[in-house]
């Protein structure tokens, strides 16, 4: 790994100043920022731990609302987040108990891998994803694998999820990565069905409307019987073929509607 | 050169480290504790896992600096006190939970975090809980007795799979 000047900043605008330098790179969790960096695919001159804000640790919860702090654990999620269970079952299954006691709901979000867990949780439910500057809704952050709407030094700061009426995170593990294969998050909600995909897209997480159509019409596993899910944007690669990845959404969606 | 502290199996202990030194080289190179063992450095395998605040971390995918001030524990804070091996390493031992060895400091480690927050696991929660030690020796089978032991758990009941 090439040498860095590494800076641990208390506040939020200290790591905004911070990031500011020529080179700087956030660090949240590092479980994958650290082998990236190893590999030489990101040699970043200094780096900004945001592990040292207070403020950004935490799960809250206001009027139907669970706010969690970017750099909180994935071990902390699964524990605390208990007003959303859905997600603190998500979070629970993240990676490994190791990668789950470092590894933060911000980093996930910011480095937004095609696999990771985390993006369908926030896509599904609506989330709004909090920065130093701004709030961006679940819908306009994710833009494409390794993708996302933050700019240059912008910092997630906390993710506001409104709490669903039923949700249920299903996922297909590969078990050498311990991402998701492919993994589905359904969430029903008074005025609607959100359904949010991950592992399985070669554009990262996606809404699939005609499973939301059909759910919000009807919750429940056979109402997307009859649908098929094209295989033209689907990933391939030697775990599963793209009309094997396809399959799994229908599969897992329905899995997930069954066990909300 | 940036002089990092930590209390390491109760003693504080310091070091010079880079930014880029991971907790993993802080410990083997910087404090000679090289029980804690380097097995992929790609955070695959656990072979490296410690304690830092009492809880399960890789210590190859952490920086050293990240965490100046913490408590640490590693292997080498496992035994007891007279250096008899502790309950969960006799258990290891006892259960032939190991065969070279070298994956053995994190699967002890990651046992004494799971039974920390889980200290009767069934066997479904011990295999979950241990999913990030890889282990090729073994077939894990072993392994599982023996954290169902180390928890005060009969192990001969388990069935073979």
């Amino acid at each position: 790994m090439i040498d860095f000047e590494f800076v641990k900043p208390l506040t939020v605008a200290d790591a905004v100043k911070a990031l500011a330098a020529e080179g700087a790179q956030a660090l949240s969790g590092g479980q994958t920022l650290t082998p990236t960096m190893k590999q030489r695919l990101a040699t970043p001159s200094v780096l900004v731990s945001l592990n040292g804000i207070a403020a950004m640790r935490g799960v809250s919860v206001s009027g139907g609302t669970v706010t969690v702090g970017a750099a909180t654990t994935h071990a902390t999620v699964a524990r605390e987040a208990t007003a959303y269970p859905a997600l603190a079952a998500l979070a629970g299954g993240i990676g490994d108990m190791a990668v789950r006691n470092r590894g933060t709901m911000g980093g996930s979000l910011a480095n937004n891998d095609p696999a990771a867990c985390y993006p369908s949780a926030v896509l599904g439910s609506g989330a709004t994803v909090v920065t130093n500057t701004r709030s961006i809704a679940a819908d306009d952050f994710f833009q494409g694998m390794f993708t996302t709407a933050l700019e240059e030094g912008e910092i997630i700061t906390a993710v506001s999820f409104p709490v669903p009426l039923k949700a249920a995170y299903v996922k297909f593990n590969q078990p050498a990565s311990r991402f998701a294969l492919t993994g589905v998050f359904v969430a029903k909600f008074a005025d609607g069905v959100r359904v949010a995909v991950t592992g399985a897209s070669n554009n990262g997480v996606f809404r699939w409307s005609e499973a939301e159509a059909a759910l919000s019409a009807s919750f429940s596993a056979a109402a997307i019987a009859g649908l098929v899910v094209p295989s033209d944007d689907m990933i391939a690669d030697m775990h599963g073929t793209a009309a094997y990845r396809a399959n799994l959404v229908k599969v897992l969606t329905g899995r997930a509607v069954t066990a909300a | 050169m940036t002089k990092v502290t930590m209390t390491v199996n109760g003693m504080s202990v310091s070091a010079q480290t880079e930014g880029r030194t991971l907790l993993s080289a802080f410990l083997r190179e910087g404090l000679a504790l090289t029980g804690t063992h380097i097995g992929c450095d790609t955070s695959q395998c656990g072979a490296c896992v410690v304690h830092v605040d009492g809880q399960a971390v890789k210590s190859c995918a952490v920086f050293a600096q990240d965490v100046a001030g913490a408590t640490v524990t590693t292997i080498e804070g496992m035994a007891n006190a007279d250096g008899s091996l502790g309950v969960i390493q006799a258990a290891f031992q006892e259960h032939h939970g190991l065969q070279c060895g070298f994956c053995t400091p994190g699967m002890v480690m990651s046992t004494a975090a799971l039974l920390a927050i889980n200290p009767k696991p069934t066997v479904e929660e011990i295999r979950h809980g241990l999913d990030g030690n890889i282990c090729r020796c073994t077939g894990y089978h072993n392994i599982v007795k023996a954290v169902l032991a180390a928890s005060g758990q009969d192990a001969t009941a388990m069935a073979a799979e």
